[in-house]
């Protein structure tokens, strides 16, 4: 801090050049703002954020005014106040009123700052252009009359996502953010991710929702309804029913879901455990017969579908295992199926998952037997909490129970794959077993963990010594693959993860969430790691189990069969 | 799309690099500077505005075309002297200076030397050099709509205060000027409403917006409504346009005396507003005309008035 400015008639401490923006957040005096993005560029765009400038008698933007000295600024002057107002009251005049009716009501910042500034006529009438609604795709749902156009999804798409598959087209009025060419967002670039969703401060943009099938499978008495949950959901879903962040909610979670009247209750940390069984001899496999390599996982939708359309010359290097959720699915309608005598279509599988991705992954062709999905359904984060409030499930007075049997029980590592990190951690601990008959004498892997979008280390098994990258963010992910590209060869194996921290940070996930809260989450499921005893995904009992009653063995017949897939090149307009 | 300023061009512009960007008339003046020599050609024009300006002179003038003066003229005698003034005896009534963005000038500031202080303290600008001259056939409320029209339809859309506010205004004047849809008794009040929203947006808009165009775009309306505001309020509460331009607020009606009954206007009629009896006079229904104007055109009596 050098210099010292006048704010408010205040003198602050501020860093000459900052934005005055981060000098107010850091003072607490709170100027709204609907397109800022953490570490972007300023758009500019909203001009929410303006400020007094005394000296010069101008509004300026706040978020892209560098601090100098001697500088006055008010933050609410009558001027300044009513040109907010004025602002929120031009976005409500071309916006639809039907907050009652929208998905993001009561979570909305335009709603919020229509409150926060005291709109309470209507003062601007205007004709409200006339949109039309997006549900092309399997994910996500695009309503650009909703649509402030701050850039945010815009932002997000291109430099955290590295996919561009929306962007600002026509002009002054008439000007929405939309695809190429207009077309719906399926037949796009769009990898499903819903980081646009999480950034999106109105309900413009929305995930699929599939609320009603479901509720038709549980009312149907012939359907045994099966779910499971993702290694993330219960650490993530503690803010969207106003606990405190990253608290694990496991039992609650898995007696609120009886009480929907799910018959089965599943945890996918378990078929976590079995994609890394499966995985790690994937790996080894390729490193001892000559396979592609480096391995990259997997278990990402939003990842696969990347892939599939911007580098498919790595379509070989992606392993051939099925995603958790699709491994649950497949073992639920066959061994569990067996179990129970059931058919495979006389069970309905839901799967909670923290992503909008795995929605679409559950409809695709590759994931099918005999013309029947893995999963029926799949509820994200949000999703599932508004589920919960219709069947007036009280999370706050709910005694925790455990999961059902044979797929509910999990090692810690199946659990770590809720961050980024996590799938390699548990693949090196079970890969370090298998190469070397040896357990790590230290499990906790700490060069993966952490919410850095890259992360390398070297892992010595034996003689071997693996090279693995982990990354999140595809834009990270991008960069990876062009190094490999351009003749890098140290690396076997990839963790790559769409969102910025794994599945902690995934699309589905509650909304307004900060980068530390999200990291809140990941020392949650560390937490879990340190203090419970099953910590690596061969030694959890009903994993053995599996293979000895049905699997036989990891890449043996029935996996095969059941749990691997394979992708092809998927042409889109990129 | 405009982005927030600093960095400027000049610091970091295309490709991330310095960038000077300049207008061709800025241009055009260097060989003149080294023509003459820079004293030479700073004795042209005024204390603070040096050299000549181009003007693109258009509208109510006996001449018009691009023409260049010395700064330091009176919009006077580039109206008058070089443009030989308003045509066929109509009287002067405003100036439009500085193209779409700029203000409008009136008789008593007609005066007013052109430099770039003195325009902007009468409410105009000297902007990219356009001179508009109005005669009394002219409505300043058009002449608003006309200019808020092409200003939102330049509006890039990135800001909300420009892509929003100035499709507003164009919406407000547009209730002003039209017939209204669903009359009603508040409607004037409405309208009165819609201006005082004018200026409150214009002020807005001015003050928030990201770039030049939108920090200049409500100025049309901000100067029409300074020195016109008599004619906002007539079309406002007497829905009467004193220039007869704003055409759906001309009241037709039908002279009995000259009326012969041919029954042409009726038939014309898109909304069925004349009514009568073949052979005897018509009359005109008000609640149902659109103020199209058909059935002065058709009448070959000259029996429908205008008001």
């Amino acid at each position: 801090m050098d210099i010292t400015v006048n704010i408010n008639n205040q003198e602050l401490e501020a860093n000459r050049g900052e934005m005055l923006l981060d000098v107010l957040n850091r003072n607490g005096i709170k100027v709204p703002t609907l397109c800022h993005i953490k570490d972007a560029f300023p758009t500019g765009a909203c001009r929410m954020c303006v400020v007094e400038d005394m000296s010069s008698g101008r509004l300026v933007t706040a978020c892209s005014f560098p601090v100098a000295p001697d500088m006055k600024i008010q933050t609410h002057s009558p001027r300044v106040v009513e040109s907010r107002k004025t602002i929120i009251e031009l976005l409500l005049s071309n916006h639809p009123d039907d907050c009652l009716y929208c998905v993001r009501n009561k979570n909305c910042e335009l709603q919020d700052l229509s409150e926060e500034h005291h709109v309470r006529n209507r003062r601007i009438r205007g004709q409200k252009n006339k949109q039309h609604l997006d549900i092309s795709s399997a994910s996500i749902v695009r309503d650009p009359e909703k649509c402030i156009l701050c850039g945010r999804c815009v932002y997000v798409c291109e430099q955290v996502m590295g996919v561009a598959c929306i962007d600002f087209t026509n002009r002054g009025n008439k000007s929405t953010v939309g695809t190429a060419f207009q077309q719906g967002l399926n037949t796009s670039s769009c990898v499903n991710c819903g980081q646009c969703i999480m950034v999106c401060p109105t309900g413009a943009l929305t995930e699929q929702n599939h609320f009603a099938e479901i509720q038709q499978a549980l009312n149907d008495p012939e359907k045994k309804v099966v779910v499971q949950y993702a290694p993330s959901i219960s650490v993530s879903m503690a803010e969207e029913l106003g606990m405190e962040a990253g608290k694990d909610i496991n039992g609650i979670l898995n007696a609120a879901l009886r009480k929907v009247g799910f018959d089965a209750v599943f945890d996918s940390s378990f078929s976590a455990d079995l994609t890394i069984m499966e995985e790690s001899a994937e790996l080894i496999d390729r490193i001892q017969n000559g396979g592609t390599l480096p391995m990259i996982t997997s278990c990402c939708p939003g990842w696969v579908k990347y892939a599939e359309e911007f580098t498919p010359e790595f379509i070989p290097n992606l392993s051939s295992c099925k995603s958790p959720q699709q491994m649950m699915g497949a073992v639920i309608k066959s061994y569990f199926a067996e179990i129970e005598n059931l058919k495979a279509d006389e069970i309905y599988s839901v799967s909670i998952m923290p992503c909008t991705a795995k929605k679409f992954e559950a409809q695709r062709e590759e994931m099918t037997q005999n013309g029947i999905s893995d999963v029926d359904a799949v509820l994200t984060t949000r999703e599932l909490t508004r589920f919960l409030k219709l069947y007036g499930v009280d999370m706050f007075r709910i005694q925790p129970e455990s999961t059902d049997s044979p797929l509910g029980f999990r090692s810690t590592a199946g659990k770590l794959f809720g961050a980024s990190g996590g799938v390699m951690e548990a693949a090196i601990r079970t890969a370090h077993f298998k190469i070397t008959g040896k357990e790590l004498t230290k499990f906790q892997v700490q060069a993966v963990r952490g919410f850095e979008g890259r992360k390398e280390a070297r892992i010595k098994a034996g003689d071997l010594e693996l090279g693995v990258v982990v990354v999140s963010g595809l834009a990270n992910a991008k960069e990876l693959l062009d190094e490999i590209k351009n003749g890098r060869n140290d690396i076997h194996f990839i963790e790559v993860m769409a969102c910025p921290g794994g599945c902690i940070g995934g699309g589905g996930q509650h909304i307004g969430t900060s980068e530390e809260e999200l990291k809140v989450r990941m020392g949650a499921l560390y937490k879990i790691d340190e203090n419970e005893p099953v910590k690596v995904s061969h030694k959890n009992p009903e994993i053995i189990e599996l293979y000895n009653k049905f699997l036989g063995e990891p890449l043996g017949r029935k996996s095969h069969e059941l749990l691997h897939t394979k992708y092809n090149e998927r042409k889109v307009l990129i | 799309m405009p982005r927030p300023r600093p960095p400027f061009p000049a610091v970091q512009g295309l490709f991330g690099k310095p960038t000077i960007i300049n207008n061709v008339e800025t241009l055009s003046n260097i060989p003149e500077i080294i023509r003459l020599g820079v004293e030479n050609f700073s004795n042209i024009g005024t204390e603070s505005s040096k050299g000549t300006k181009v003007f693109a002179l258009s509208g109510k003038v006996k001449l018009t075309g691009l023409i260049e003066v010395p700064m330091g003229t009176t919009l006077r005698q580039v109206i008058f002297d070089i443009a030989g003034g308003i045509p066929d005896q109509k009287a002067f009534k405003s100036v439009q200076v500085g193209g779409p963005s700029g203000g409008c000038v009136t008789e008593e500031n007609l005066n007013t030397p052109i430099e770039y202080e003195s325009l902007l303290k009468i409410g105009a600008m000297m902007g990219s050099g356009g001179l508009v001259v109005m005669d009394e056939d002219t409505c300043m409320v058009d002449v608003a709509k006309f200019f808020m029209d092409f200003i939102q339809r330049e509006s890039c859309g990135k800001c909300i205060p420009c892509r929003e506010g100035t499709k507003r205004m164009l919406e407000i004047l547009e209730s002003i000027t039209k017939k209204a849809v669903n009359p009603d008794v508040n409607e004037a009040l409405e309208r009165f409403k819609g201006v005082m929203q004018l200026e409150q947006l214009g002020k807005v808009i001015k003050e928030t917006s990201l770039c030049g165009l939108g920090q200049t775009a409500p100025n049309p309306v901000i100067s029409t409504l300074k020195w016109f505001r008599e004619e906002y309020e007539e079309h406002i509460f007497d829905r009467k346009c004193r220039a007869g331009v704003c055409t759906e607020l001309r009241t037709f009606t039908i002279d009995v005396d000259k009326c012969t009954g041919c029954t042409i206007c009726a038939k014309k009629c898109p909304t069925d507003a004349i009514i009568g009896a073949k052979k005897t006079p018509h009359f005109v229904v008000n609640e149902k005309c659109i103020a199209c104007g058909n059935c002065f055109e058709v009448c070959k009596f000259d029996a429908v008035v205008i008001s």
